[in-house]
């Protein structure tokens, strides 16, 4: 096992894709000589050259949509789109494009593209470079949506992403870059469906994703050292599918859950998950289940609001400490 | 071209123009839904284009006018006429309908009804003939109304910056949807506008089918040789509105009549006439022979086609799952 940082987790994951099948190319803006505004593809320029590490100018629908084109003749793009907010523009590629392309054509074609963006609220960088928008990508028919909470994941899941059939999204976090964590030293291919208990317990499920299964975390210790309360943490590092069976087994354990996400919630995974609790075991339910997200506003630069629009640990404890009715 | 070039062109184009006249039949008679584009007055275009390329060889995208692009490129026309019925054995299994027809083992890669968005796909396209080093081009077919999409100026300059091998084909048909060029363009003249991306680019008329080959071939021999992208705007004239719904009163009768006069299908016969290499009648009996193919094979083929079945509604969506598996639960031998 090497305790490396997420980056370089994910600079693994390229390298050894690419090392592998030279088909495997990459791209994005400042990925390759600059070396990559997340240092994710450090080194590759230098490794692979211009024709399979592309810098790309700034016109994000354009070079995804040139990825999807290139994936129908069987090249493997992995393309960055540096922030969340950009993929914006490149939505139209992504989705009508990339998603759709083996369903209209009856099969005939496919784009095995890999689309990895960073995004959340970082520190001040204000409305147009904090969106969190899981709940876009995780609604579109044909795209899977992955998002790691840790190095192991970031590595196993590219790795996975860039090998499957169909267009993954990788939903990153641009404050998790330097996290560290344990990978293992071999080839390892994280499975893009499912769900991981992080953490075992017995009262409550806490469902993150992302950065917010380190707020559960840290929620899940306070709970127990401070409360007597047992929660179990359930990693969502699938957004798309969701993990039915892996919410309904924790649910069924537990009775009670909390869901934790950094985006709003207007249409957001807390909404999705507690819709399939409903569904999956609601007379297994000793609480409502209840909503820990962002407040639906455009990111305040001001840090005072900043702070107040993003949810943490904190508020993840409230939230248990309000269904035991301790608070 | 040679005579019987011309012949082998004229029979193509009687078959596409009546193709897609029967498509207004079936649907006005309901047997077609959704949207319809038709292609009549444009004949000219796609074949001067595709005798200069190599159709089943060279890649070819477009937008959602793409019935005839696709028979071109080997599409057999009983299969494209499936999927305007929404049929199984329609060229997209009935997916896809009018706007997405896709012949992948033809290297036909379908059409897109985003306007604007095949121009990045087919640079993508060239993009990996450029990776896996082989002879082939990508051909992107596109009315003038797609160069106001953003996706226009992204690629150009993505494609001379690469020197992909792509050809654009611009079939500038003076309307984008039911608004003239002059009220939506600022710049008439298409291939003017290439010139700010470094990319050759060449205008010729789009109803001689011998004068679009000629300045085709010079494109497709640019492009082939290793020289990057390069553009060539086609002067032509759609017959029909828009889609169905279109009763064309953004445009004057007058206008219309006027462009007939120079339709791609009377040119050639014409020419095939007075070159004596064929007579009127030889032209009706063609009229007639493919009225006869379309009706007995390509309709009935239609008509008989099963339905898809609906136990089938969710394949195509993803990759099958047998084969995903290892990614998808993390178990990779």
């Amino acid at each position: 096992m090497a305790n490396i940082m997420y980056w370089e987790a994910i600079q693994r994951a390229h390298d050894e894709e690419m090392a592998r099948d030279p088909l495997v190319i990459c791209m994005g803006e400042d990925i390759g000589v600059a070396g990559g505004t997340y240092k994710a593809t450090k080194g590759l320029y230098e490794k692979y050259g211009p024709l399979r590490v592309m810098d790309t100018p700034i016109s994000e629908n354009g070079f995804t949509g040139l990825a999807v084109g290139a994936s129908f003749l069987g090249v493997r793009p992995i393309v960055e789109i540096m922030s969340v907010n950009f993929a914006w523009l490149a939505m139209d590629q992504m989705f009508n494009s990339a998603a759709k392309v083996r369903y209209m054509s009856g099969g005939q074609l496919a784009a095995p593209c890999v689309f990895r963006s960073a995004g959340g609220a970082a520190h001040q960088l204000g409305a147009q470079h904090s969106a969190r928008m899981e709940k876009v990508f995780m609604g579109i028919a044909g795209l899977r949506v992955v998002t790691p909470s840790n190095p192991k994941q970031a590595y196993g899941l590219l790795k996975s992403a860039i090998r499957c059939d169909d267009p993954v999204f990788i939903n990153e976090h641009e404050l998790m870059y330097n996290m560290k964590g344990e990978v293992p030293d071999g080839e390892y291919f994280h499975p893009l469906e499912g769900s991981e208990v992080a953490r075992a317990g017995t009262d409550v499920t806490l469902f993150g994703y992302n950065i917010s299964v380190h707020w559960c975390l840290k929620a899940a210790e306070i709970l127990d050292k401070q409360y007597g309360i047992s929660a179990e943490v359930v990693d969502l590092y699938s957004l798309a599918p969701l993990d039915r069976a892996g919410i309904k087994a924790s649910v069924s354990k537990t009775h009670r859950a909390v869901i934790a996400e950094e985006d709003e919630a207007p249409v957001g995974v807390g909404s999705e998950v507690i819709a399939i609790i409903n569904e999956e075991c609601f007379f297994e339910l000793d609480a409502a289940p209840v909503r820990v997200h962002s407040a639906l506003v455009p990111q305040p630069y001001n840090h005072t609001l900043e702070k107040a629009t993003i949810p943490d640990h904190e508020d993840v404890v409230k939230a248990v400490l309000k269904m035991f009715g301790k608070a | 071209m040679k005579i019987e070039d011309k012949k082998r062109v004229l029979r193509e184009m009687v078959l596409h123009r009546r193709f897609e006249e029967r498509c207004y039949q079936a649907y006005i008679e309901r047997k077609i839904g959704g949207f319809l584009h038709l292609y009549p007055g444009q004949e000219a275009c796609c074949n001067g284009v595709m005798e200069a390329a190599r159709p089943g060889h060279d890649y070819v995208i477009t937008g959602y006018r793409d019935h005839v692009h696709a028979i071109k490129c080997g599409a057999d026309p009983k299969e494209v006429m499936a999927e305007l019925y929404g049929k199984e054995t329609g060229s997209s299994k009935g997916r896809g309908g009018s706007m997405h027809i896709f012949d992948a083992a033809k290297r036909f890669m379908g059409g897109y009804a985003l306007v604007g968005g095949p121009f990045p796909l087919a640079a993508g396209i060239a993009k990996a003939i450029q990776m896996k080093g082989g002879d082939e081009i990508a051909i992107c077919f596109l009315g003038d109304a797609a160069n106001n999409q953003g996706t226009f100026h992204e690629t150009m300059n993505m494609a001379a910056l690469w020197k992909l091998p792509v050809l654009f084909v611009c079939e500038n048909n003076l309307y984008g949807i039911g608004t003239s060029i002059e009220r939506s363009t600022a710049v008439i003249h298409q291939h003017k506008r290439v010139a700010a991306y470094n990319i050759p680019a060449d205008e010729c008329d789009g109803q001689d089918i011998e004068v679009v080959y000629e300045h085709a071939r010079k494109a497709v021999d640019h492009v082939r040789a290793g020289n990057g992208p390069f553009f060539l705007e086609l002067m032509t004239y759609r017959y029909r509105g828009h889609s169905m719904s279109d009763s064309r009163g953004y445009r004057t009768r007058e206008e219309e009549e006027l462009w007939k006069q120079r339709d791609p299908i009377f040119i050639v016969r014409d020419r095939l006439i007075k070159e004596g290499a064929m007579t009127m009648a030889d032209f009706e009996a063609l009229e007639k022979e493919t009225d006869a193919y379309i009706e007995n094979e390509v309709i009935k083929f239609a008509e008989e086609s099963p339905e898809p079945r609906v136990e089938d509604l969710e394949k195509y969506v993803f990759a099958d799952r047998e084969s995903q598996l290892p990614w998808l639960t993390g178990k990779a031998a």
